[in-house]
């Protein structure tokens, strides 16, 4: 009984920053509807102000003067990215922001090693909180008994500022219908940048809260960001009250976790997150999703051709310069070449998904690292031939994407993003902590493709068979009535369902499809590394692609495979320089500005424009 | 008060208003009459730039408007109330008219909650429900009051009397005959030409996006082709 309360005090206490992350994420996507990747990134910058604010600040007074300072400067960085960079994309399409906030986290990773240095810093104790309290005869950090009161007030506050105040109001109504919030003589720009700097303060201060218990490391804005988005989820986009309660669901469980299953604490989160979503499938306080309700932005999508003349013979020529590379080419461009060839697969599957179906997937990296772990693991344990596991891999992953499409499919718009994502990180983390199966961080290594594939020249042509013909395959899908029921499906639901198509069916194949596909370009990936890591299926792997392909742009049919080619050989130029991703995330977030239709679709504007392509009849 | 000269406006690449101009006289109530399509709606949106126009004037008061942001316009003393209501569902009536509010402004009558709720007693006595438990009535009233918590002195009304009961109809007439006298001017649009004779002074036809009469009422009247010619019923 007595452990039982310390854990719980534990959790509690644990819960406090995460609740303050969260709520600030549901805050911004409640009002601007942009999903803010760079928030993990915010949480690091209010821990590193914090740390170095302690460390000249001093006393008490100092300790909680850093905390609620650090704050103050990450809304200021909150309103700066606001103001600079997604103001400029307000109009882009739907989801296009997001982008801009992968960006964001590129560049901040570099500044805060650039100021902070690599190495993992220890948070400074409180100062007159360092001991324990005996609860029942338990010891409870003291420091953990003032989170546990901090918290409720700064709930209340906040609950307060939304609920009793007329800027509440107005957050309230912004979320429902900005254009009528405008319409009624209200400055929306301004309202948007400050939730976007209100929500970016609170997770400045959970940052700098959790010092003492945490400290603060580079790798903070990506480990935070999944238990983020699994309370944002559980609690319900944009409730208060819901994060708070999810955030202290997760948290306590976590701390059981670690006591009792220590093998599954990560698991365990996306196992609540998902069976939540299954019997509430909009949180436990969220309300339906009504995409584009009111507002919607963007173009109409222009129906899709097959390509013309001129392009079959671009790409041929491409291909032929490809298929030349071993004459010319070094040994590096070959590895190089074949990289990118896998990647471009990989975006294109993803792209299917989103250009065609209209589904958007934040958890794509589950089929590429999960068929690149299938090959692995048959080689590895069975030792099955390479021929055999490269052509089972793709199988796996389409069965596992049909599998979890089946209960992803349920949901719309981002709570069905966010419930890929659980699944990829659910997958991940099986992965990352069943070492017997897995290898768990260590991978699985070893695993070398067949004798005949052995040269690199002679994998890079099969990579290059391998990888063209998915690509030509994937568009074909597009084209064929099958494509044409999906697109049908994403355009209009209603009237797909009218028209007699099965939407459900049409997209859960499309997800399986998209799946396999991507299963396939992990198999090319696992053999041309002979080793595979649990990072193939991490977050960062799944935005990896996600950025390519809006990049690339969505609404054509080569933004994928364009995108893909085009940043992944930039980024093999740019790693060489020690701050490659602050090139790298300027570049993205210069893009999304410049060319919100994405490289292809705005080339293709611009082409129109000075008359060199015809401009489309509709 | 507000002029309208030879605007264009578009959904994407389908031309919705072509040329067109109209005046609303100061302390009028003007009647924007058509069919179903016309254009109503769209040149409602299109003096509040919530449809940018692609070319042409709108002045209000004597300053061009069509360079200006919603929220901007709304500020000058423009009130749009919307033709699908648009109450804020999960906020309650008190809640939907604190969004409308703004400041006094001088030369327009100051309308508070008080003065509103003795307009709409039905809103009165509910005051705390949320925007989604009203019947389509109390909505309607909600989103004219809400709009007149903004204290404007040209209200767009967007089809007031569509799908509601005949009894609010009425209500509706007798609020926008009060506006009148209160000093306030009127620009609407109906599909109902009974509605408009009931309160009106002047109308404007407008068909496919193009304006085909203009006039006083009274000569509407008199010229029952006219009527014919262009409107239903």
């Amino acid at each position: 009984m007595e452990f039982f309360v310390a854990q719980i005090l534990t959790g509690l206490a644990n819960a406090s920053s995460l609740f303050l992350v969260a709520c600030g994420l549901s805050l911004i996507f409640g009002v601007t509807r942009i999903v803010n990747f760079a928030h993990g990134s915010l949480y690091m910058i209010g821990a590193y102000t914090g740390y170095s604010l302690m460390q000249v600040l001093p006393g008490a007074v100092g300790f909680w003067g850093a905390i609620v300072v650090a704050g103050l400067v990450v809304g200021l960085v909150g309103l700066l990215i606001e103001i600079l960079v997604l103001r400029p994309v307000y109009r882009a399409p739907e989801l296009f922001q997001l982008v801009a906030t992968f960006g964001v986290i590129l560049v901040i990773q570099d500044l805060a090693l650039m100021i902070w240095g690599p190495e993992d810093l220890l948070g400074p104790r409180a100062p007159g909180l360092r001991g324990v309290v005996r609860i029942m005869g338990e010891p409870i950090p003291k420091y953990d008994i003032a989170l546990l009161i901090i918290t409720p007030f700064v709930a209340v506050a906040l609950w307060y500022l939304i609920t009793k105040t007329r800027l509440g109001v107005l957050v309230r109504a912004a979320t429902q219908d900005r254009e009528m919030v405008g319409a009624l003589g209200v400055n929306q720009s301004w309202l948007f940048t400050g939730v976007f700097a209100l929500g970016s303060a609170l997770a400045g201060l959970g940052g700098a809260l959790q010092l003492p218990k945490g400290g603060a490391d580079l790798l903070m804005d990506f480990n935070i960001l999944a238990p983020v988005f699994v309370v944002v989820v559980i609690g319900g986009m944009g409730s208060l009250p819901g994060a708070y309660l999810a955030a202290i669901i997760i948290s306590v469980l976590n701390v059981f976790g670690v006591s009792y299953l220590p093998q599954s604490t990560l698991v365990l989160m996306f196992v609540v997150m998902i069976v939540v979503l299954m019997i509430r499938p909009y949180g436990l306080f969220g309300r339906e999703e009504v995409a584009g309700e009111h507002g919607q932005v963007g173009e109409p999508e222009r129906p899709i051709k097959p390509a013309s003349n001129t392009v079959r013979m671009v790409v041929a020529a491409g291909l032929l310069v490809l298929a030349l590379l071993p004459l010319y080419g070094s040994h590096f461009s070959l590895v190089l070449i074949t990289d990118v060839l896998i990647f471009c697969l990989f975006a294109a599957s993803l792209h299917f998904l989103l250009g065609t179906g209209g589904l958007v997937s934040f958890g794509h990296a589950a089929y590429y690292g999960g068929g690149a772990y299938v090959a692995a693991l048959l080689v590895t344990h069975v030792d099955s031939q390479m021929e055999l596991a490269f052509l089972l891999a793709p199988f796996g992953a389409g069965l596992a994407a049909l599998s979890i499409g089946w209960v992803c499919l349920r949901l719309t718009g981002v709570y069905f993003a966010m419930l890929t994502l659980a699944f990829a990180q659910l997958i991940w983390s099986l992965v990352f902590q069943w070492g017997d199966f897995t290898g768990g961080d260590d991978g699985l290594v070893n695993i070398w493709p067949a004798q005949w594939l052995k040269d690199t020249t002679v994998y890079f042509y099969f990579t290059l068979v391998i990888a063209t013909s998915g690509i030509l395959i994937l568009r074909h899908v597009a084209h064929s009535p099958f494509g044409y029921a999906l697109r049908a499906a994403r355009d209009s639901e209603r009237q797909a369902e009218a028209t007699g198509i099965d939407t459900r069916k049409v997209r859960l194949l499309a997800f399986g499809f998209a799946g396999f596909m991507g299963g396939l370009a992990g198999a090319l990936f696992v053999f041309s590394k002979g080793s595979v890591f649990p990072n193939e299926l991490e977050i960062a792997r799944s935005f990896d692609a996600l950025i390519v392909v809006f990049l690339g742009g969505v609404k054509t049919l080569a933004g994928g495979v364009v995108g893909a080619g085009f940043f992944k050989g930039i980024e093999e130029l740019l790693i060489r320089f020690e701050y490659w991703r602050l090139l790298m995330g300027l570049l993205i977030i210069f893009v999304v500005i410049a060319a919100p239709d994405g490289v292809v679709g705005s080339l293709r504007k611009g082409m129109e424009r000075v008359g060199l392509r015809r401009v489309e009849d509709q | 008060m507000l002029e309208v000269g030879n605007i264009n406006s578009f959904y994407g690449k389908a031309h919705v208003l072509r040329d067109l101009s109209f005046d609303v006289p100061k302390g009028a109530v003007v009647a924007l009459l058509g069919r179903n399509g016309a254009g109503k709606s769209t040149t409602m949106k299109s003096v509040m730039q919530i449809v940018r126009t692609a070319s042409g004037l709108v002045r209000f008061e004597g300053q061009e408007i069509s360079n200006l942001p919603p929220h901007k316009i709304a500020k000058l003393g423009i009130g749009y109330v919307p033709e699908d209501r648009r109450v804020f569902s999960d906020l309650t009536v008190v809640e939907n008219l604190i969004v409308g509010f703004q400041p006094p402004r001088e030369g327009s009558v100051t309308w508070t909650q008080d003065i509103l709720f003795d307009l709409f007693p039905n809103l009165a006595e509910r005051r705390n429900n949320r925007g989604k438990a009203l019947s389509g009535g109390e909505q309607q009233m909600l989103t004219i009051a809400r709009t007149l918590m903004g204290n404007p002195s040209l209200v767009l009304l967007d089809e007031p009397s569509e799908g509601v009961a005949p009894v609010i109809v009425e209500q509706m007439a007798q609020v926008i005959t009060q506006l009148k006298s209160e000093g306030l001017t009127v620009l609407l649009s109906e599909q109902n030409l009974h509605f408009a004779r009931a309160v009106a002074d002047h109308a404007v036809i407008i068909e496919s996006g193009a304006r085909v009469y203009y006039g006083t009422l009274a000569e509407l009247n008199a010229n029952p082709d006219i009527r014919d010619a262009y409107l239903a019923a």
